[in-house]
């Protein structure tokens, strides 16, 4: 096993990338949980992936076409008012159909297809670094005022309402926030390595962390953990990203399921 | 002695027809002024809780008006507090987030004991009726000067229905209170005022609309 691999440059900006995303993805992931729509997730990466397509098929950028699909299905679930895991199952499937249409109808389509969906981080360049800083940052600045919101909008959901506030533009706000996201994230580590880093992190921490700020905490930290092993793992066995970071998460899942199983049997608390 | 002059409604309700898809209950006038709690009784199937809905904006108002004093913050407390499993969410966040500010000194001085231990826990690990008193002192507890709770007994067993009244009596001084209740027997002995649906078969709609109770000794109007 040769461990030089690890400290070579030309993994480094594909690791950063990777870090960035791992840190914010899974926070997404933790409101995603609380609003009981954690299937955005997957919604907005196969939008993401087909419009990426689609750029690509056209001579552009792959992430300006996976934004703007990922976006315009932010703006058409909130245009049309729609809340819960519904929305996004027309995502799914709707982003599904035209990225196969896509790939069959235009050059390399197929190929390039197959790489959105199984991630190539290690290709990772520039521009997805600039879209991963971009996310990271707009994140930093947004989230510290969505996130009493949107818990506000869950816990207290009439108070919107009796008080006439514009909560639209929060919840419009964190789905595009969520739209830019997957759109980084699936051009750059492919559909379902972004998924299970928005998904998994944040569905342990729900199980496990006493108190919401603990929760963000517990999922990026798990998050970054399962990403640098699936980073390090996949470079020394010469493996794919994409499903060693996935099968990374699922390791973590099975792990804390059967760690809180056993305290519940034993008649201890939580972990936390 | 002249009477003391009745101090600014935060709550005014002029002709009120309400309802959800077709009005059932109204027409219903009324006002609450800070420092009131305002017991709302009636029938199953009376329309107290569409009443209140509909005060909060929720439901359809179909005739009338509803006007609040300017800059009145409403809270609601519906009748099921929204749970849900897996919530890591604590008590004390969750006063945090409907601005009750468990944090500060103040608020967590006046919390009664019961309560105050349950401030570290997540929400999906209290009891259904910790949960509604959890909520009801949120909604007491914050920046709302309009308070609205339907039902808020529901759930309770007669040691939490006493910390209720408790939270009530510390917290209600400087608002108004909207209390729906099908417990005659609380509404009479906590509330300042007492109002009931009643319907009046002579009317063209039959639609309930509002009387004064004001004979608490006596129980409700005789009327059902």
């Amino acid at each position: 096993m040769d461990l030089s691999i690890l400290t070579d440059p030309i993994f480094r900006l594909p690791l950063l990338v990777g870090l960035l995303l791992a840190c914010v993805l899974p926070l997404l992931g933790a409101v995603l949980m609380l609003r009981g729509e954690w299937l955005a997730a997957l919604g907005f990466a196969h939008l993401a992936a087909a419009g990426a397509l689609l750029a690509l098929a056209m001579g552009l950028p792959a992430l300006s076409g996976g934004l703007a699909a990922a976006a315009g299905g932010a703006f058409a679930k909130g245009a049309g008012r729609v809340s819960g895991n519904m929305a996004y199952g027309f995502m799914i499937l709707g982003g599904w159909a035209s990225l196969l249409l896509i790939a069959a109808n235009s050059a390399h389509g197929e190929m390039l297809g197959n790489a959105l969906v199984q991630g190539q981080l290690y290709f990772a360049g520039p521009v997805d670094l600039a879209g991963a800083v971009l996310l990271a940052l707009t994140s930093a600045i947004a989230l510290p005022w969505l996130m009493p919101r949107l818990l506000r909008a869950r816990l207290l959901p009439h108070h919107e309402a009796a008080n006439r506030l514009p909560a639209w533009r929060w919840h419009l706000g964190f789905d595009l926030l969520v739209a830019g996201g997957m759109a980084v994230a699936t051009a750059s580590m492919g559909l379902m390595a972004a998924f299970a880093l928005v998904l998994v992190p944040a569905w342990i921490a729900f199980r496990t962390a006493i108190g919401w700020r603990r929760t963000l905490a517990w999922s990026s930290l798990i998050g970054l953990l399962a990403y640098l092993t699936a980073f390090t793992a996949a470079l020394l066995l010469d493996q794919p990203f994409g499903p060693s970071v996935v099968m990374v998460l699922l390791l973590c899942a099975s792990g804390s399921l059967a760690l809180t199983t056993r305290r519940k049997g034993s008649g201890q608390g939580h972990a936390d | 002695m002249p009477a003391e002059p009745r101090p600014p409604a935060l709550l005014a309700v002029d002709g009120l027809v309400a309802g959800w898809s077709r009005p059932v209950v109204g027409p219903v006038s009324l006002a609450l002024s800070a420092g009131e709690v305002v017991g709302l009784w009636g029938a199953n199937g009376s329309g107290k809780s569409t009443l209140l809905a509909t005060i909060a904006g929720l439901a359809r108002c179909f005739a009338g008006q509803v006007r609040r004093a300017s800059g009145v913050q409403v809270a609601v407390q519906p009748q099921a507090p929204v749970r849900f499993t897996p919530l890591p969410v604590t008590g004390r966040e969750l006063l945090a987030i409907a601005g009750a500010d468990a944090g500060s000194g103040h608020s967590a001085s006046d919390l009664p004991d019961s309560l105050q231990r349950l401030l570290p826990q997540r929400l999906d690990r209290v009891s259904g009726g910790q949960h509604q008193l959890l909520s009801v002192w949120a909604a007491l507890s914050g920046r709302s000067r309009l308070v609205l709770l339907d039902e808020p007994t529901n759930n309770l067993d007669p040691a939490h229905t006493a910390v209720l009244v408790e939270i009530l009596a510390a917290r209600a001084a400087d608002r108004a209170v909207l209390l729906v209740s099908h417990e005659w027997d609380f509404l009479a002995a906590h509330c300042t005022r007492v109002l009931e649906l009643v319907s009046e078969p002579n009317r063209d709609q039959g639609l309930p609309e509002l009387i004064a109770v004001d004979n608490f000794a006596n129980g409700p109007l005789d009327t059902h």
